[in-house]
């Protein structure tokens, strides 16, 4: 049996669940045997694969990059997965939703900043003009709330779906866990 | 010696159950081990049916029926757990999580929330609602309590406790609509109220993170809100 | 003290006053023609009077609606019946002039149009004929006679008897049988019980109320007397809002006369009937108008609804038992009492009685005030009576009901007007309020419109309502600027679904009527307005700045 292809990606968020998904340490070896981590900042693979069969998300979408990085994903992907709060309900990246993007950045680049303070023009992509869960760019098949969902959270969501099934995470995690 | 209290047999959930006649459904399906999700009602407050959560279903009855107000009758169907009302709460919930700025993980109430655990206890795993992100004041006026109003579901457990109870009548609502928001005397600074006693009642009755102590760092905020039941049972024995 | 014969002597001498006058020419001085100065073209036609010394010859009367509002200011000189429209005060040589010669055909309107042929009058009977500010010209009519025949001749079950007989149902948009709910109020012990008016009117493009209040007061006044002594109640109450000035200053007269008259008061008409009337001012929030928010607004608290039951006539103000009727609902007891609930039942369709006044507006010609039997087709009502839609444009739809109600498209205009034909086809008969929409106007906008004022007049007590119209709202906005998905109509729908269902009061439970009828009967619209389903039909974010 061929292993399944898994991939994630990070967009706005604090890599915390990522830290989370090391933090399975022995598991992973054992998911080792049944996955290929085909695409992630934790490998060194550079292109998206034609197809995943998992993708788990970090992160909300907040520039023109995670949109166009977040498009790109779905396309190529059978099962998406916004792994997190920030994927799914935008959490610490929209609290910046109340103020005009300028505002946001002004005061990031310019009145916070020690040395030469300036607006990036290039580099920094451009932010959007809120910062929205993955749900509302793209289709997401399964939602794995926390701040961040706990290692063994992810590895009972990740084994039910190799298995085929929808996991059912009502009693394991929360919004905000 | 009072009227001798009726009983009247009914069933919830396929189960037959009985209660006193004037109980609600929600007091009898409580009695026998039967939840049923609410956020307004309170035990010890005068209920509104506003939140919506417990309706249930009636069979003979058109309309969906919150279980708060519904009084038990003789030989009553009632179905507490349907898909349509799994639905229906679940968008509630949806609603509330949309229309103010709910942040779980830097929220003081973390862990000891009414809205968070409704969520899970729903199965509600996103909100598939546009958020609003409305602009919404936290007034730190008061010596040891703060409203962020960021958090408020609008249950009003706070103006009636405060009314009802403490009879300081210091909480009450503006405006209508989405726009509707709690206030202190006539929308001034709660550290202005000339009548709040700093009772601390609505900070232990309200379900979320919208009325906490002051000093509480995220998750710390656990409230006390069984100390209701109790006063009012001291003062009717009393 | 008040007898049958005071009546009958007030009545005939105020006929004997007018028949002195050769010329009586009718003004129109409800908010309609005031609104065109039809109070300028009354003094100048009062001042022209006097001018040529002719008091006692040209009686000029201040009158209530005639209906057409559109055509206003309207005067009509009464013997000869020849109406004028559009008059302005200088006129008024030119009309007097006229009066014993030809009329001024400038000016002139036709009274033998359908529009007035084809109405039926009831509730309307006296509008534009009676001075609303004289109580003898509306004893004159025949007013306060039933009163009178309900307190010396007839017991409280037998005037509630007489109400269930005429099968007359409540006019102010549930259509429950008015009888019933007063023999429920009759029934209910306690030592008080009070009659409220809801007189709140809120529905944009509804002004039925406000014309009956403004141009016949005491019949309402005498249908809450009437119930408050077949529901055994001494204490009435008309719920009114602040922005009905006129319809205000006319009551507070009203009341002021019949009390002097003793036809409300203490002993009314040397019985020991009491009945007091007072005005309760609503500062303008159409959940007011729902009784148990009118109630709260009443005691001088939040106006907010709270869960039935119990229902007012259980539980009401100040949880006394307390009978709520609309205006015209009131307005149709006297007649009911006068001619009998037989009479009364002779009119209209098997489960829909009597008549029902409509405010006609919108893409119409005549727009105004018109009262018709239940079950005239809304064809007859839209292309005979109304005229058609002007500017050579295309009917599409007539919507009912206002913010609670649906639009009814060409398909059905052959339908019978009656509460039952009306909710079939996904809208309500509601109030009165009727506006025809042309094939000019998007009927998503006109979903929308409805959304907007459901959404800013939500009291924001229960979360489907106050949460959900505003996602409505944002949902048909999105569709409406094009940045729609069919996964979007599809969320819209399931919102009203919930909304409808879970909603505390009359408010939420039907604001989501305008978007589901405009669904059934003009699906083809929203659709046209969707992006193609993309991918997997999600819509673009805003970009940086946006939003
Ligand atoms: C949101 C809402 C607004 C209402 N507004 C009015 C109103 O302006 N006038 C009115 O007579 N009834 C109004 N009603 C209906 C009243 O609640 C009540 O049913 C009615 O006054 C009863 O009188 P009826 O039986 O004579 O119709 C409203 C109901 C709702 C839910
Ligand atoms: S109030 Fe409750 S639901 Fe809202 S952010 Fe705080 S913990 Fe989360
Ligand atoms: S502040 Fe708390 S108790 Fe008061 S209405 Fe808001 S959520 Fe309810
Ligand atoms: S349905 Fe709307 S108007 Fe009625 S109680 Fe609920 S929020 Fe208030
Ligand atoms: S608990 Fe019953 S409506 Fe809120």
């Amino acid at each position: 049996m061929s292993k399944a292809k898994v991939a994630t990606v990070w967009l706005d968020g604090c890599s915390g669940c990522h830290m989370s998904f090391l933090d399975m340490d022995e598991r992973l070896a054992g998911l080792a045997s049944k996955i290929d981590l085909v695409y992630s900042p934790l490998v060194d693979t550079k292109d998206f694969p034609e197809m995943a069969d998992v993708t788990l998300v970090e992160g909300a979408v907040s520039s023109t990059d995670d949109l166009e990085k977040i498009r790109k994903v779905r396309a190529h992907t059978r099962i998406l997965v916004s792994l997190g709060d920030c994927a799914v309900t935008s959490n610490v990246p929209a609290m910046r939703n109340r103020f005009p993007v300028q505002a946001v950045m002004d005061r990031a680049y310019r009145e916070n900043a020690q040395l030469n303070p300036q607006t990036p023009a290039e580099v920094v992509p451009a932010l959007l003009g809120k910062s929205i869960p993955v749900h509302e760019v793209v289709a997401v098949d399964v939602f794995i709330p926390g701040c961040p969902p706990s290692a063994d959270t992810i590895h009972f969501a990740v084994s039910e779906l190799l298995e085929g099934r929808v996991p059912d995470l009502s009693s394991r995690t929360r919004f905000g866990i | 010696m009072a009227a001798p209290v009726k009983v009247v047999t009914l069933c919830i959930d396929g189960r037959d159950v009985s209660g006193r006649e004037g109980e609600t459904v929600l007091e009898v399906a409580r009695q026998s081990g039967i939840e049923i999700p609410t956020l307004c009602h309170m035990d010890g407050l005068e209920p509104v049916g506003a939140c919506r959560l417990c309706l249930v279903e009636v069979t003979g009855q058109a309309r969906l029926q919150p279980a708060c107000v519904t009084q038990v009758s003789e030989g009553m169907q009632v179905a507490t757990v349907t898909d349509r009302l799994r639905t229906y709460r679940r968008m509630i919930l949806e609603m509330l999580f949309s229309e103010r700025n709910h942040v779980c993980s830097v929220c003081v109430s973390n862990g000891h929330c009414e809205l968070q655990d409704l969520a899970q206890s729903e199965g509600l795993t996103h909100i598939g609602l546009r958020y609003r992100y409305p602009t919404l004041s936290v007034d730190a006026s008061h010596e040891r309590y703060v409203i962020d109003h960021n958090r408020c579901v609008l249950c009003t457990r706070c103006v009636r406790v405060c009314d009802e109870i403490e009879g300081a009548h210091t909480w009450d609502v503006m405006a209508r609509g989405i726009d509707s928001q709690v206030i202190t005397d006539l929308a001034e600074p709660w550290g202005h109220s000339d009548s709040c006693t700093s009772c601390g009642k609505c900070v232990h009755v309200c379900p979320t993170g919208a009325i906490v102590e002051k000093g509480k760092s995220v998750a710390e905020m656990a409230k006390r809100a069984k100390f209701l039941p109790y006063l009012s049972m001291m003062r009717e024995e009393w | 003290m008040t007898q049958l014969e005071d009546l009958q002597r007030i009545a005939s001498e105020e006929t004997e006053r007018r028949q002195g006058c050769r010329h009586r020419l009718c003004v129109c001085i409800a908010a309609g023609c005031v609104s065109s100065h039809s109070d300028q073209v009354q003094a100048s036609l009062t001042n022209e009077v006097k001018r040529r010394g002719l008091e006692g010859q040209v009686e000029v009367r201040p009158v209530g609606c005639m209906g057409l509002c559109s055509a206003g200011p309207l005067v009509q000189e009464e013997t000869s019946g020849v109406l004028y429209q559009h008059v302005r005060q200088e006129d008024a040589a030119e009309i007097l002039d006229s009066l014993d010669a030809k009329p001024v055909e400038r000016l002139r309107c036709d009274s033998g149009q359908p529009f007035f042929r084809r109405q039926q009058k009831i509730v309307l009977e006296n509008s534009g004929v009676i001075n609303p500010h004289r109580i003898e010209d509306y004893i004159a009519a025949g007013g306060y006679e039933a009163l009178v025949q309900a307190l010396t001749s007839m017991k409280p079950m037998e005037v509630v008897e007489e109400v269930i007989r005429s099968g007359l149902r409540g006019r102010g948009g549930g259509g429950y049988p008015t009888g019933l709910k007063w023999s429920t109020v009759a029934k209910a012990g306690g030592d008080k019980k009070y009659v409220v008016c809801n007189a709140d009117e809120g529905d944009p493009g509804a002004f039925m109320d406000r014309a009956v209040l403004e141009s016949d007061p005491h019949r309402v006044l005498e249908g809450m007397a009437i119930a408050g002594y077949a529901t055994g109640a001494d204490m009435g109450y008309v719920y009114i809002r602040a922005e009905y000035p006129l319809a205000i200053a006319h009551l507070r007269t009203a009341i002021r006369q019949a009390k002097k008259m003793d036809l409300l008061g203490n002993s009314i008409c040397g019985t020991r009937f009491n009945f007091d009337v007072e005005l309760r001012l609503g500062a303008g929030a159409f959940v007011c108008g729902e009784e148990t928010a009118l109630i709260a607004s009443i005691e001088g608290g939040r106006g907010q609804p709270r869960p039935r039951p119990p229902y007012p006539a259980q539980s009401g103000l100040w949880g006394k038992s307390t009978l709520i009727n609309n205006v015209e609902t009131f307005a149709n007891i006297a007649p009911i009492i006068r001619r009998g609930g037989d009479w009364f039942a002779s009119i209209g369709t098997a489960k829909s009685k009597g008549t029902k006044v409509f405010a006609l507006a919108g893409k119409i010609r005549n727009t105004g005030l018109i009262e018709v039997p239940m079950g005239v087709t809304l064809r007859e009502i839209v292309f005979d009576i109304g005229g058609g839609i002007p500017g050579g444009h295309r009917f599409k739809a007539v919507q009912t009901g206002g913010p609670s109600g649906g639009c009814i498209p060409e398909q059905h205009l052959d339908m019978p007007v009656d509460y039952d034909s009306l909710r079939e086809i996904g809208s309500i008969m509601g109030s009165g309020g009727m506006i025809v929409i042309d094939e000019t106007s998007s009927m998503v906008d006109v979903a929308k419109y409805f959304m907007e004022f459901c959404m800013s007049e939500s009291c924001g007590k229960c979360i489907p309502c106050r949460v959900g119209t505003h996602h409505m709202h944002g949902l048909l906005e999105k569709i409406l600027e094009g940045h729609a998905s069919a996964a979007d109509v599809a969320q819209l729908e399931a919102l009203c679904d919930m909304v409808m269902h879970t909603s505390l009061c009359g408010l939420g439970i039907t604001a989501p009527n305008p978007v589901l009828s405009t669904l059934r009967h003009f699906r083809g619209e929203y659709e046209g307005l969707l992006q193609p389903a993309g991918g997997n039909g999600h819509a673009s974010p805003s970009p940086a700045g946006g939003a």
